[in-house]
């Protein structure tokens, strides 16, 4: 495994992959939050805003099918929302009989519901966006741009560095147990649950000593290498005139999602 | 890499589009003034040393949750690792070990949203750090010289810690417009065994690193002196309390003990017709219908009562640690 194992990042040169992190990051934030703020069955701003989402996931020639491949990661959580079909009052299109009693799907529900899914769906994908143009590192030093603290900014970059080495560590102890776990067919294995849950306790022990003596060495590799607490990065480029354009743009799309949404209805 | 699509505790991890955007908002700020005060807090003691040490904490925080073990019938108890994290760092160390578990989540694998992330963040990172950090260490301290003192005090942190975030989210998610007939009990009822195993797992991963390695938790040790424990931590897990109090007020009748995932679903559609039988008015009054006597209305004031009865005890032993100090 190596860092970019979790990175979601497609290689293309497009104009989405050329501008500049902050602006994509802000838009994607903002375009997340304007979803949010529609209300239910604003169909027509759902609509542009889906049409602005895949324009620019054509832009950035990383493929429709498969941002909308990896975008049903959220769907589990839907079976939450599903409750919103019973739990309105409105007119009552149909009952679904369960077990002794039956529940009433009303009109209101469905209208909630399917609004619920599509601004979940369309959200996932405009961020499955963000990282399939953006590298991890830019993403970081745009988070340190728009002002979040610098020590934080650090930390999450240690993590992303060190996500993998970790997760491999855990997963040859995940493996090293399985090998010594054998199952006979037809028999109960394994202990109780406190037993089998003591023992991933320990393996979690054993992860945290590893973690932290790693860090030890890392802390000197670095000292070594003239670490003095202050990282050391490339100054942040200016706006060039394609970011400017995107953001006259975006502002633009953003706006008439909301208008459509809230005053046009 | 399979161990990705099953990634833990996805029921607490809320995307975008299921928070309404003034509670999004409102919990962004919330974690926002959280992990600003954490990092006041931590700069003291964060030098140009710990940072290394978090942001692999936070990698290994991550990792751990991937260590899972067979429960029952193909469900599995994971770590959540926020209660661990937070007593074994400390609670503003937790914090923000935690926040960057979530970010990262977040942006790299879509798990929790990006507007939801301040009120993820505050479920899993602040909340959980509030229980490990304060509760569990508190009662840590306290205890120790019993012999089952750890397993009293990591077991009481960490499974409170996960009901604790988990009617935090229902709370979020109620207050987002979902119906809380539903989510409360669902996710109260899931999470109290999703608990058992946080907290069996805790016990084991901080007994094992208080006897291998003590000198990496000298806060914890036991030849450590006692500390005075202040009012802010009193404070803090009052709040909670009272966030956990008001999600128990919510549960209805339909707490159910069976966890079984579609059979659960199920129960909780049964029950929500019952519900339904009063003219349905859910959120203008956050009133729950339906609140007469059944065997669920017990379970559910049994659940209610042991969170009641941890909190209780845990501000008990902290009230007493001061009083000593």
């Amino acid at each position: 495994m190596s860092t970019h194992h979790f990175d979601r990042y497609i290689d293309a040169s497009s104009a989405v992959h050329a501008l500049d992190a902050r602006i994509k990051l802000v838009f994607t934030l903002l375009f997340v939050l304007v979803l949010a703020l529609l209300p239910r069955g604003a169909w027509l701003a759902l609509a542009l805003a889906a049409l602005v989402l895949w324009l620019a996931v054509v832009q950035a020639r990383v493929g429709l099918r498969v941002i909308i491949g990896r975008s049903f990661v959220a769907a589990p959580f839907a079976l939450i929302g599903v409750t919103l079909l019973f739990s309105r009052t409105g007119t009552v299109l149909f009952d679904v009989p369960v077990g002794f009693a039956t529940l009433q799907v009303t009109d209101t529900g469905v209208l909630a519901f399917a609004t619920l899914l599509v601004k979940s769906w369309l959200s996932v994908q405009a961020s499955l966006l963000l990282m399939a143009t953006t590298h991890v590192a830019d993403v970081l030093v745009a988070l340190r741009a728009l002002r979040l603290p610098a020590t934080l900014v650090a930390i999450l970059g240690f993590a992303y560095r060190y996500l993998f080495v970790m997760t491999d560590e855990a997963q040859r102890m995940l493996r090293a147990r399985d090998c010594r776990s054998a199952t006979l067919a037809g028999r109960r294995a394994g202990g109780t649950i406190r037993w089998r849950a003591t023992v991933t306790g320990r393996m979690a022990g054993t992860l945290f000593l590893r973690a932290y003596e790693r860090s030890e060495r890392i802390y000197l590799a670095m000292l070594a290498r003239g670490y003095d607490g202050e990282p050391r990065t490339l100054g942040i480029r200016p706006l060039q005139p394609a970011d400017r354009a995107t953001l006259a743009f975006g502002a633009a799309s953003l706006l008439s999602i909301l208008w459509l949404g809230l005053v046009v209805r | 890499m399979d161990g990705m699509s099953n990634l833990p505790v996805v029921a607490l991890h809320i995307p975008d589009g299921f928070l309404s955007a003034p509670v999004a908002i409102a919990f962004w700020a919330a974690t926002i003034a959280m992990v600003g005060l954490a990092l006041r807090r931590t700069s003291g003691a964060l030098n140009e040393r710990q940072i290394p040490l978090m942001g692999v904490m936070a990698a290994f925080i991550f990792a751990a949750q991937m260590l899972n073990f067979p429960v029952l019938g193909g469900t599995s108890g994971h770590l959540l690792g926020g209660a661990l994290a937070a007593m074994l760092l400390g609670p503003w160390a937790g914090i923000l070990v935690m926040a960057c578990v979530i970010g990262l989540q977040a942006l790299l694998f879509q798990d929790g949203g990006l507007l939801a992330m301040g009120a993820n963040i505050f479920d899993m990172g602040v909340v959980t750090a509030v229980f490990g950090g304060w509760l569990g260490r508190g009662l840590l301290l306290q205890l120790r010289a019993q012999k089952w003192g750890l397993l009293v005090a990591g077991f009481v942190a960490a499974w409170a810690s996960v009901l604790a975030a988990a009617a935090l989210c229902a709370l979020q998610l109620t207050l987002s417009g979902i119906n809380p007939v539903v989510v409360f009990p669902a996710m109260l009822s899931v999470h109290v065994f999703i608990g058992i195993g946080e907290g069996l797992i805790t016990v084991a991963a901080l007994g094992f690193i208080l006897s291998t390695r003590p000198d990496l938790v000298p806060d914890l040790a036991s030849d450590a002196p006692a500390r005075p424990i202040g009012r802010g931590a009193v404070g803090g897990i009052a709040l909670v309390g009272l966030l956990m109090a008001a999600g128990a007020a919510l549960l209805s009748p339909l707490a159910s003990g069976d966890p079984d995932g579609l059979e659960r679903v199920a129960e909780n559609l049964g029950f929500l017709e019952r519900a339904q039988d009063a003219p349905f008015n859910v959120l203008p009054d956050y009133t729950v219908p339906g609140l007469d006597g059944s065997i669920s209305t017990i379970l559910a004031g049994v659940v209610g009562l042991l969170i009641v009865f941890a909190l209780a005890y845990g501000i008990a032993q902290l009230m007493r640690t001061r009083r000593e100090a």
